[in-house]
């Protein structure tokens, strides 16, 4: 059997072109860092623009008369309610109430011939599993189209919509959470104001043929900055998003995740969609454990895996995602603690649980903190 | 005579008035990109020959750094603590990470050359 070969980007030429330092990621080989560095393309993300390439996420429509409502089944989130071009972030569950993966959905609309049409971008290491599963459950009437012959690029930070203003005018008006077809260099794009940095922004699904000309069109606008994935994960951290994998996955639910305020009161009255019943079962008997932001009292940073310790030096946790905040300037994570342990406190509160985390051997000061680290900046 | 030697580790060494100084290479410190946290042993530890003694750490993961020779930790250097950056800056000058007596000066010599690391860097 010979090994699956790494799939490339419609940017690959482009990256390498750029000078990116190229590393394998969910099956891809995807820039992790140009030139610049880590720091520097993070940094000018949160004071102008960056630009990322985030094709390997796995784009994909349903069409068909009641979409929303068929895709209700699999989510968690109001669908129904979503109105044309809005987009909302959703789950999809597991029956144990696990989370099979986290996902934007877009309204794109209805059609007079085929009925609603959804638009979802769901994670690169869980494409694999997530549409065959949505295209198992669709009712007879009702198609799931991989759309793999799309490019995605991200245009993240303050600057992104002065950059448009130029290029899509009408995206200005677009609110957050809003979703418009433009044109750019002649392609027929999708635009959606939303990002994972928590700077304003844009990502914009390209067909493949046209994302380059797209990607050099906005890496000539002045300001504007190629960066990799080792950016985005650092802005991610700092914004308190979570990275399926890490912070969630199938043995976490939406209820230890801080992520109940995807599912609306409708939803959980109607308790129909694939894991219902544990979840809601979890919201009333609370969570063993909560998802929370950690910062370490020191200048080490606490990765992945780090156990978290109470003041007896009992294990009470595990960080899923930690690393240096470049805008913070200080490290920061996030992990799960038992839920009478998780609760934020400043230094100065007597109240405030003594946690540590064991780093290379040794116990390190820590508290717990709300996330995000560093504000998001939203236009809404 | 030259002062100047090399560990397969990417660490430099530099022989001083019988103290050496010690750091990582341009090679490392490119490859691991931005530091941001260094840890230092302590002035008087006893290390042995490729024992793991630093930490440095990138935005993305930690590496060890390893103690190229036996000896004692002399100086540990406060300003790359202070500014991890400047490992970045100047790797093989100010970004230094520390001093050590050698038990054994002898050894410094057997370390790879500059020709021998170019050589190493090559294969890599």
């Amino acid at each position: 059997m010979t090994d699956n070969p790494t799939k490339t980007t419609p940017l690959d030429a482009l990256h390498r072109e750029l000078g990116a330092k190229m590393v394998p990621f969910a099956g891809y080989s995807m820039p992790v860092q140009y030139p610049a560095g880590v720091l520097t393309e993070h940094l000018h993300c949160r004071q102008h623009a960056a630009l990322f390439d985030v094709s390997h996420m796995g784009q994909a429509s349903i069409h068909g008369p009641g979409a929303a409502a068929a895709l209700e089944r699999l989510v968690p989130g109001d669908m129904q309610g979503l109105a044309p071009w809005r987009q909302k972030y959703t789950l999809l569950t597991l029956e144990s109430g696990g989370i099979m993966d986290d996902l934007m959905v877009a309204n794109l609309g209805a059609h007079a011939k085929n009925g609603d049409r959804l638009f979802l971008v769901v994670n690169a290491s869980r494409k694999h599993i997530d549409l065959p599963h949505i295209a198992a459950h669709l009712p007879p009437g009702l198609h799931l189209e991989h759309d793999d012959d799309r490019a995605l690029l991200a245009l993240q930070g303050p600057a992104a919509a002065s950059v448009m203003a130029t290029l899509a005018p009408e995206l200005a008006a677009l609110p957050f959470m809003g979703v418009a077809s433009i044109t750019l260099a002649g392609a027929a794009c999708l635009a959606s104001r939303s990002g994972y940095t928590g700077e304003d922004g844009f990502e914009i699904s390209i067909p493949a043929a046209q994302a380059e000309a797209v990607a050099r069109l906005l890496l000539a606008q002045p300001g504007v900055m190629p960066a990799g994935l080792g950016a985005r994960d650092s802005l991610r951290l700092e914004a308190g998003l979570c990275l399926y994998g890490n912070d969630i996955d199938e043995t976490t639910n939406p209820v230890e995740a801080a992520l109940m305020w995807t599912i609306p009161k409708r939803r959980r009255a109607e308790a129909n969609f694939i894991g219902a019943a544990p979840i809601l079962a979890a919201l009333a008997a609370g969570p063993a454990r909560k998802r929370v932001g950690i910062l370490p009292e020191g200048r080490a940073p606490a990765r992945g895996h780090t156990p978290i310790l109470d003041d007896a030096g009992t294990a009470v946790g595990e960080i899923t995602s930690g690393g240096f905040g470049p805008s913070l300037n200080a490290p920061c994570a996030m992990g799960y603690v038992r839920t009478d342990l998780a609760i934020p406190g400043t230094p100065a509160s007597p109240r405030r649980p003594a946690l540590s985390l064991l780093v290379r051997g040794k116990p390190l000061p820590a508290r717990v903190t709300a996330t995000p680290f560093v504000p998001h900046r939203y236009v809404r | 005579m030259t002062t100047l030697r090399y560990t397969k580790e990417h660490e430099w060494v530099r022989l001083e008035g019988g103290i050496a100084v010690v750091g990582i290479t341009e090679h490392a410190q490119d490859a691991l990109g931005d530091v941001v946290f260094v840890e230092l042993p302590e002035p008087g530890r006893q290390v042995d020959d490729g024992e793991a003694i630093a930490v440095v750490e990138s935005v993305k993961a930690a590496s060890d750094v390893y103690a190229p020779l036996a000896g004692r930790i002399t100086e540990s250097n406060q300003a790359i603590i202070d500014d991890p950056a400047l490992v970045n800056r100047d790797s093989a000058g100010e970004g230094w990470f520390f001093k050590m007596a050698l038990a054994d000066e002898a050894a410094f010599h057997a370390l790879l050359d500059e020709a021998a690391y170019t050589a190493l860097l090559e294969t890599l």
